[in-house]
C-alpha cells in the first residue's frame, strides 16, 4: 500500500519534465506558479529540467531585494532546488545577451546554451509546461 | 502629463507605445516590470536614452531593487524615485496616462 509520501513509486514511471520560464518575477504570478509545479514534480521524483528564456532569465538575477515592495523573494527557493535534486537548469544565451546579463549575474549554477540547443532540448522532453 | 509604463519592454510594446507618443517635456515613470528598460546594459538602452533627452524620465527604486538592480546600473538621465516621489509626480502633473 503506497503511502502519501511515495505517490508514484508504485508505477515507477519517470518522465522528463521541462518547465520553461519566460516571465520576469514579481510583475506577474507566473514565476511563482512555475516554482510550485517544479517542487511538486520533484516530490513525485520526476526528471525535472528548468529552462530560462526571454524575461525568465530575470527570475534568477542576483541581488533581488524585495523588502520595499513587501513581496517574498524568489531567490531562496531557487537556491534550495538543489536539495530537491533539481539541478538541470538551462539558460538561453541570446536572452542573457539581450538583457546585458551573463552567467555571473545569476544566483544558481546553470548551463548556458544557445537558442538552437534550447530548441532541441525542449523537443527531447516528455512533458513541457510553460509560464 | 505623466506617463507611466509597468510592462517589460521585452514582452510588450507598451514602452515603445509610450515613447513614440509622449510629447516633448512630458514626464515618464518606469515601474514594476518596466524598470528593466531603465538598466544600462539592456538592448533597450539607446531607445530610452534618446527619449530621456526630450522627456523627464523616472524609475521607481523599490521595483528596481526588488529585481536585483542597483541605482548605479540605471541609465544616465533617469531619476530614481521612491513611492513618495511617485506621489509627488502624480500631484505635480495632474493627468496620468498609464500605458498598460
Amino acid at each position: 500500500m503506497p503511502g502519501i509520501d511515495e505517490p508514484d513509486s508504485e508505477s515507477g514511471v519517470i518522465k522528463k519534465f521541462m518547465f520553461v520560464n519566460r516571465k520576469a518575477p514579481y510583475g506577474t504570478i507566473y514565476a511563482l506558479e512555475v516554482l510550485e509545479m517544479v517542487l511538486i514534480s520533484a516530490a513525485f521524483e520526476q526528471d525535472v529540467h528548468l529552462a530560462f528564456v526571454d524575461d525568465g532569465v530575470y527570475q534568477i538575477k542576483k541581488g533581488q531585494d524585495t523588502k520595499s515592495i513587501e513581496m517574498k523573494s524568489f531567490l531562496p527557493t531557487y537556491r534550495a532546488l538543489e536539495g530537491y535534486d533539481v539541478e538541470k537548469l538551462y539558460v538561453e544565451k541570446e536572452s542573457l545577451d539581450e538583457r546585458g546579463l551573463t552567467a555571473d549575474d545569476l544566483v544558481v549554477p546553470v548551463e548556458v546554451i544557445d537558442r538552437s540547443a534550447m530548441a532541441e532540448l525542449i523537443n527531447s522532453m516528455d512533458v513541457v509546461l510553460s509560464g | 502629463m505623466l506617463h507611466t509604463v509597468n510592462k517589460s519592454p521585452f514582452e510588450r510594446n507598451a514602452l515603445d507605445a509610450c515613447l513614440t507618443r509622449a510629447v516633448k517635456g512630458s514626464a515618464i515613470l518606469l515601474f514594476e516590470d518596466a524598470v528593466y528598460a531603465a538598466t544600462k546594459d539592456a538592448s533597450t538602452a539607446q531607445r530610452v536614452s534618446n527619449a530621456a533627452k526630450d522627456c523627464k524620465m523616472y524609475v521607481l527604486g523599490p521595483d528596481l531593487l526588488a529585481r536585483g538592480f542597483t541605482v548605479g546600473q540605471v541609465l544616465d538621465g533617469i531619476t530614481v524615485v521612491g513611492y513618495d516621489g511617485f506621489v509627488d509626480l502624480v500631484a505635480e502633473h495632474g493627468t496620468v496616462n498609464a500605458w498598460l
